[in-house]
């Protein structure tokens, strides 16, 4: 008995010394009360350089939270209990948050600069006329091939995909939106199809091309493919990025008959408070500077067209970060579904993950 | 009665525990289960796990890895527990069992998808002895090889403590009146320590039904278990009326298991 | 004699199957290359760049305090539940009580994590260390009740007669007899809630805010950009101070406290 009391005030005492450490380190950083700026981001999506110059130059200090699935980072804004004053969601969920009164308007005379943004980028569907957001990165789904086991001319199309040479070699995307996507546009149908007859037309051939998938993982296909455990992955753009980087084998291509376009945008959520230091940040974000700055960390492609100036030609001009024209024009945006498709798609895609056993 | 007021002492946290952290959410995940993704009340939920052969599938899956994972740690844990509990420093190699589970799982998955690829530590050795490349990310073995891997530390911890309360005069008096090592093994020591045996299969099987990050990082979704679903329910689909259902059926399925489990372990304490 | 080395070598393969990821991991955070497959040349970089990181710094002891806090708090709410339990005499209440123990055991996290936040939110407590702290406890309660009450169904109710005849009251009982005999079984539940504590995801993602992270939740959103080998780096840090720690404070143990563990191993069990 006395040993384990004496063990639990050796715990409490070294909980009281980290407690003080950690409020040391709080303070070291410079948090206080009001002069802060929540910010709600995916993992490592920012250059930490970045937050560390808005908070010299503007005097706030940020509080950044990360999560790292869309609907996560939505149940925790819609439950109420955090104080998000920006967040970072992707195009349908802006749809679908502004949908659900999530979203507070921008108000535009606050900010400067919004002719960095390329008109491609801006106005897009999901939020006409950027009443709530503002494009922070976009991309494109594509297809990632190993030029160690396979020619670039064999997979231009998304039909090249179930071809029998490929058995046992593409790695997919774990998302039901994405592979029943490319399923239906490889059918020259919509990636918003809201049919169920074609959705199970677009889930039957996916099945014909099961013997080809490997594996459906999510971010460490990253991993796998520039390992060269696989000669073709289908993938977000900023994903490829990633695996390039470490593996110069690997290549990228958005099929010519269109893909997917995505956009990671900047909104306010209905929780935020610190107004003078969201639109201070908004501001500095748009800054051409520190856009480019923040696309060369993060690697993915920024809509913001005057930033893009100030990147190396290398970058401006790679065809497979930035596509022509024609293909983003012939991409589509995801739009969000009523949740009787949305639970529809997921049906098919599960039973499509099943069908592979 | 004064031995009343003090197990009331016992009870009162612990029960409070159960009301708030137990009974509440399990009342909230129950509630759900009677939504349908539009928010309607309705049996739909129940009706689709039962009649779609999909879950049946699911469930079926879930159970047999799940069994398979737990069957394994089980033989390489019991051996481990048994020979730790004679050996030197016993404590200190206990504690050293512990220690990998404090490394983030992710990560630990990271480093196995490294050892397990095709230019991995396993493939370098079996190119090395001539054997060739070999395919074991996404395979069923390497999946629950490191299933596995996560669970042994929690079944030898259990399994130790049940053998540390062996009285080894049994041991000794079962050798001394005869008795083979095999015989003494499955006549005393195994029906005395298979208590921590229950604990340690209870605390492998039972999170093993529901395994889901595995499932994907080093399955590959080959393997598609109740976990990967529930996951799937409440992250992807935002449909928390299924993935409650699920979550409805698991838990019933583990109060099954344990009142036949708990009723065998009353009729053998009350013969010791 | 013969035995004797049979064992160590089996004891001996299941360290290493134990320890080869974790040795995998240390040696990359050594690697030059920015992933975890071909190594690329030896360099401290990603150690440099681990200590002036000052926002990690403070998740790691963040999550270091809360894991060492909400075990010590399960692990008392738990041995005593299961001190409920073991004097609990009706089979059926004694088996309900034990199914809805291991409820937490069997939901997924991510069940888990939902409900905790609705609970939360419905309650108003606010989200950040607290409300973590509580659903850390929560969670970590069942595995120390699972570990604690084998030891006690194993304990022989002659041994408590006996302490009864020789006069003790109940608190002496528990204090000098059930105490002691079950304190291993109560070690492994603070290892254990340890453990679950550090290593869970889901339900400190759903339950957190203000700013609180934990490092699980931190290394999960980072890997969305691939692991970085800052994040190796860290866990060779942390994994070799734990292990002189452990290894330090079996030795003080063993120092100061071996004659009383001993004699008090050989004076329960008879």
């Amino acid at each position: 008995m006395k040993r384990l009391i004496s063990m639990a005030a050796v715990i409490l005492a070294a909980v009281l010394g980290l407690a003080i450490w950690s409020k040391s380190l709080q303070t070291a950083q410079g948090a206080t009360g009001t002069n802060t700026l929540n910010l709600a981001n995916w993992g490592d999506y920012i250059d930490p350089a970045l937050v560390k110059k808005f908070e010299k130059e503007s005097g706030y200090h940020v509080n950044l939270e990360t999560f790292d699935s869309n609907e996560a980072m939505y149940t925790k804004i819609q439950q109420g209990g955090t104080s998000y004053d920006l967040t970072v969601p992707s195009e349908y969920m802006v749809e679908k948050m502004a949908r659900a009164k999530m979203l507070i308007p921008l108000d535009k005379s606050k900010l400067h600069g919004l002719s960095n943004y390329g008109s491609l980028y801006m106005n897009r569907s999901f939020d006409p006329g950027n009443k709530y957001s503002l494009p922070y990165f976009w991309g494109t789904l594509g297809i990632i091939y190993n030029d160690k086991f396979v020619k670039r001319e064999e997979v231009l199309h998304w039909n090249d995909l179930w071809s029998p040479k490929f058995k046992d070699n593409i790695m997919l995307i774990d998302s039901a939106r994405d592979i029943m996507g490319y399923s239906l546009r490889s059918m020259g149908k919509s990636m918003n199809t809201t049919d169920p007859n074609t959705l199970a037309l677009a889930k039957a051939k996916l099945d014909q091309m099961s013997p080809n998938v490997k594996a459906v993982v999510a971010d460490e296909i990253k991993m796998y493919m520039a390992a060269d455990e696989s000669a073709l992955a289908v993938d977000w753009s900023g994903e490829a990025a990633d695996m390039m980087a470490n593996n110069s084998h690997l290549h990228y291509i958005v099929p010519s008959e269109g893909s997917n376009l995505w956009f990671d945008n900047l909104v306010i959520p209905k929780t935020a408070k610190h107004f003078k230091a969201i639109y201070a940040f908004l501001n500095f974000i748009t800054d051409p500077k520190n856009a480019a700055q923040n696309a060369d960390y993060v690697g993915y492609s920024t809509p913001n067209t005057a930033a893009l100036k100030l990147l190396p030609k290398s970058v401006r001009n790679d065809k497979q970060f930035y596509p022509d024209q024609s293909v983003i024009k012939k991409s589509e945006v995801y739009k969000d579904l009523d949740p009787k498709t949305v639970g529809l798609y997921n049906d098919l895609y599960l039973e499509f993950k099943m069908y592979r056993r | 009665m004064k031995k009343s007021t003090q197990n009331m002492a016992f009870y009162v946290p612990y029960i409070l525990w159960i009301a708030l952290f137990v009974i509440a959410p399990m009342l909230l995940i129950v509630y759900q289960s009677f939504f349908n993704i539009e928010g309607q009340f309705t049996l739909s939920n129940y009706a689709t796990y039962f009649q779609s052969g999909t879950y049946i599938m699911m469930t079926i899956n879930s159970v047999w890895y799940a069994f398979l994972i737990t069957a394994l740690t089980l033989l390489i844990s019991y051996p481990a527990a048994y020979l730790l509990h004679y050996a030197k420093h016993k404590e200190l190699w206990l504690l050293l069992i512990i220690l990998p589970t404090w490394i983030n799982l992710l990560l630990k998955a990271y480093a196995f998808i490294g050892i397990f690829s095709q230019d991995g530590g396993v493939n370098t050795f079996l190119r090395m002895m001539g054997l060739g490349t070999h395919q074991f990310l996404f395979t069923d073995f390497s999946f629950i090889f490191v299933a596995s891997y996560i669970e042994i530390p929690f079944m030898i911890l259990p399994i130790f403590n049940g053998i540390e309360e062996l009285n080894e005069g049994l041991v000794n008096a079962s050798r001394d009146l005869g008795a083979k090592w095999w015989q003494t093994f499955t006549r005393v020591i195994l029906p005395l320590t298979m208590s921590g045996v229950k604990a340690g299969v209870q605390a492998v099987f039972i999170p093993s039904l529901s395994l889901f990050m595995l499932t994907r990082l080093i399955g590959g979704n080959r393997v598609i278990t109740l976990g990967t679903a529930i996951e799937e329910h409440f992250l992807t689909t935002m449909n928390w009326g299924m993935g409650s259902t699920i979550g409805v059926v698991l838990i019933v399925a583990m109060v099954v298991i344990m009142f036949l489990t708990g009723e065998r372990k009353k009729k053998g304490g009350r013969q010791a | 004699m013969k035995k004797w080395k049979w064992s160590n070598l089996y004891l001996i393969f299941v360290f290493i199957l134990l320890y080869v990821p974790i040795a995998y991991l240390i040696i990359y955070s050594f690697s030059k290359g920015d992933t975890m497959s071909n190594f690329r040349g030896f360099t401290w970089a990603h150690y440099s760049e681990l200590f002036a990181d000052t926002r990690m710094i403070q998740i790691v002891v963040d999550t270091l305090m809360l894991a060492l806090l909400s075990s010590l708090i399960a692990t008392i709410v738990g041995t005593l539940g299961a001190l409920a339990i073991s004097r609990t005499s009706k089979p059926v209440l004694k088996n309900s009580i034990l199914s809805l123990n291991n409820i937490l055991m069997v939901s997924p996290d991510v069940i888990i994590g939902a409900s905790f936040l609705i609970f939360f939110t419905a309650l108003h407590v606010p989200l950040g260390f607290l409300s973590v702290l509580l659903s850390h406890i929560a969670f970590s309660i069942p595995i120390v009740v699972l570990m604690v009450l084998p030891r006690l169904a194993e304990m022989s109710t002659t041994m408590l007669d006996a302490a009864r005849d020789l006069g003790a009251t109940n608190t002496q009982t528990l204090t000098r007899v059930i105490m002691p005999f079950i304190t291993p079984g109560i070690l492994s539940g603070f290892f254990m809630a340890f453990t679950y504590s550090l290593d869970d995801f889901a339900v400190t993602f759903f339950v957190t805010g203000n700013g609180f992270e934990t490092l699980s939740v931190e290394i999960y959103a980072r890997a969305r950009q691939g692991i970085s080998l800052e994040i190796n780096a860290l866990s060779g840090v942390m994994f070799i101070f734990s292990l002189v720690l452990v290894i330090g404070y079996y030795f003080i143990q063993r120092g100061s406290a071996s004659h009383k563990a001993k004699l008090k191993a050989k004076g329960a069990p008879q």
